[in-house]
């Protein structure tokens, strides 16, 4: 088996009940990539996500991350990891800047500069002491955002991302991704939206 | 710099603490419930006092069972509502660890709370005061082990909607050796005797929910986040 420095996705198939969602999904992403996967409702682009992120076991096919099967290398694949589903991932009770500290905080050592950085370089600073619960869903979603690009991750796996952000929001968001693809990081991102950055591939989910 | 383990802990109960602050509701509501069942008791029967006494620890080991079941949904429903479960298992950190620090901090502000103020329903009950320490060690350990099997059941029901019956239907049958003990050990504190024989076993169940109750529960939730 060839080792690929990255990640590698290897005939996957998962049954839902009686639904075969995904049948047979292979493809890489090595560093320095970005896939763009696509598809139309009900091709099993969430259920892809999630296999990917370790969170469903496929019924067949493995995942795999620096060539080695992520069961085996399941924290030290989950500390590379940044995940941002459709869910912002925010406690409402607690502030913005509390929230990150919490999430952020579990994956790697961080100082609380660090965090009000990436909280500004998404442009939600001002909202660092604001409880979550009376952020608009745009700004939970630049929060969350925030979390993705505060982890250092190297492996980014974002589900429609580009949900409730306006037009400023999509390009800062565009050139986040290029500058983490740009740096030698992976990203994999569902997304109805265009993605059209540099190391771009796409990738369609068919019923 | 990775995150050592110790430190993820104290995080997780840390964040658990401070939320449970910010909604005082939910931490007061299962406390003002066990206060008014326990008083409707005297109210409600004659006012004699040696039939009262001896109801007591029946009466408050119930209250203290069903008051204790009222804040257990809501252990994992809302970080499974708003995505924050999926994070905290794609966190790098054993799942088991994060969760006996969520549960932990709910036992602080649920179980450890009603120990708290179980004499004023005690003295309602007309317990004996020399009986208080025993029946407050009693309840300790009950309330410890049973938000051990109420994380199992709360693991097992999260991802349903209406989950909360099942919730109790799962843990209320676990719990009766816990108000078989624990009301005898209060019941021989009340009377004089000695209670040792009973608060044994039951610090014998609370360390078996404690070892075993962590892995089961991280089990449950990773079959509901499938």
């Amino acid at each position: 088996m060839r080792a690929v420095p990255g990640l590698r996705v290897d005939e996957i198939h998962v049954w839902r009940g009686e639904r075969h969602v995904l049948r047979g999904v292979s493809f890489e992403v090595s560093p320095g990539e970005l896939l763009h996967v696509s598809g139309a409702n009900g091709t099993g682009k969430t259920t892809l996500l999630r296999v990917v992120a370790g969170l469903l076991r496929p019924d067949h096919g493995v995942v795999h991350w620096q060539g080695h099967a992520i069961t085996r290398v399941r924290s030290e694949y989950h500390s590379a990891l940044a995940y941002a589903s459709h869910e912002p991932a925010l406690k409402s009770d607690l502030t913005a800047f509390e929230n990150l500290r919490f999430m952020v905080g579990l994956k790697r050592r961080v100082s609380p500069g660090e965090l009000l950085a990436s909280l500004n370089r998404t442009g939600v600073a001002e909202c660092a002491d604001l409880p979550a619960r009376v952020l608009s869903a745009g700004q939970r979603r630049r929060v969350a955002m925030a979390r993705v690009l505060a982890c250092r991750a190297s492996l980014w796996l974002l589900y429609e991302p580009y949900t409730n952000l306006d037009t400023a929001g999509s390009h800062l968001l565009s050139s986040l991704l290029d500058e983490h693809v740009s740096t030698g990081g992976l990203a994999l991102v569902v997304a109805h939206h265009e993605v059209s950055l540099a190391g771009t591939r796409h990738f369609g989910l068919n019923a | 710099m990775t995150v050592g383990l110790w430190r993820a802990f104290c995080l997780v109960l840390h964040r658990e603490l401070l939320l449970s602050f910010r909604r005082p509701d939910q931490l007061l509501q299962p406390l003002v419930f066990f206060l008014i069942v326990t008083t409707l008791f005297p109210l409600g029967l004659s006012v004699q006092l040696s039939l009262l006494r001896e109801m007591a620890p029946g009466v408050l080991w119930v209250a203290a069972l069903l008051s204790s079941l009222l804040s257990l949904d809501s252990l994992f429903k809302s970080d499974a509502d708003d995505g924050t479960l999926e994070q905290l298992a794609l966190s790098g950190q054993g799942l088991t660890l994060l969760i006996v620090a969520k549960t932990l901090a709910h036992w602080l502000m649920s179980g450890a709370a009603l120990v708290l103020i179980s004499p004023i329903v005690g003295t309602a009950l007309a317990i004996p005061v020399n009986a208080f320490g025993i029946m407050m060690v009693s309840l300790t350990l009950g309330t410890l082990t049973l938000s051990w099997l109420g994380a199992i059941g709360a693991g097992l029901t999260v991802g349903l909607k209406r989950g909360n019956v099942l919730l109790s239907l799962i843990v209320l049958p676990l719990a009766m050796p816990l108000l078989i003990f624990g009301a005898g050990a209060t019941d021989r504190a009340i009377s004089g005797t000695s209670a040792e024989g009973a608060l044994y076993l039951l610090a014998a169940l609370c360390v078996l929910t404690c070892t075993l109750a962590p892995f089961a529960a991280t089990a449950a939730l990773r079959i509901t986040l499938e």
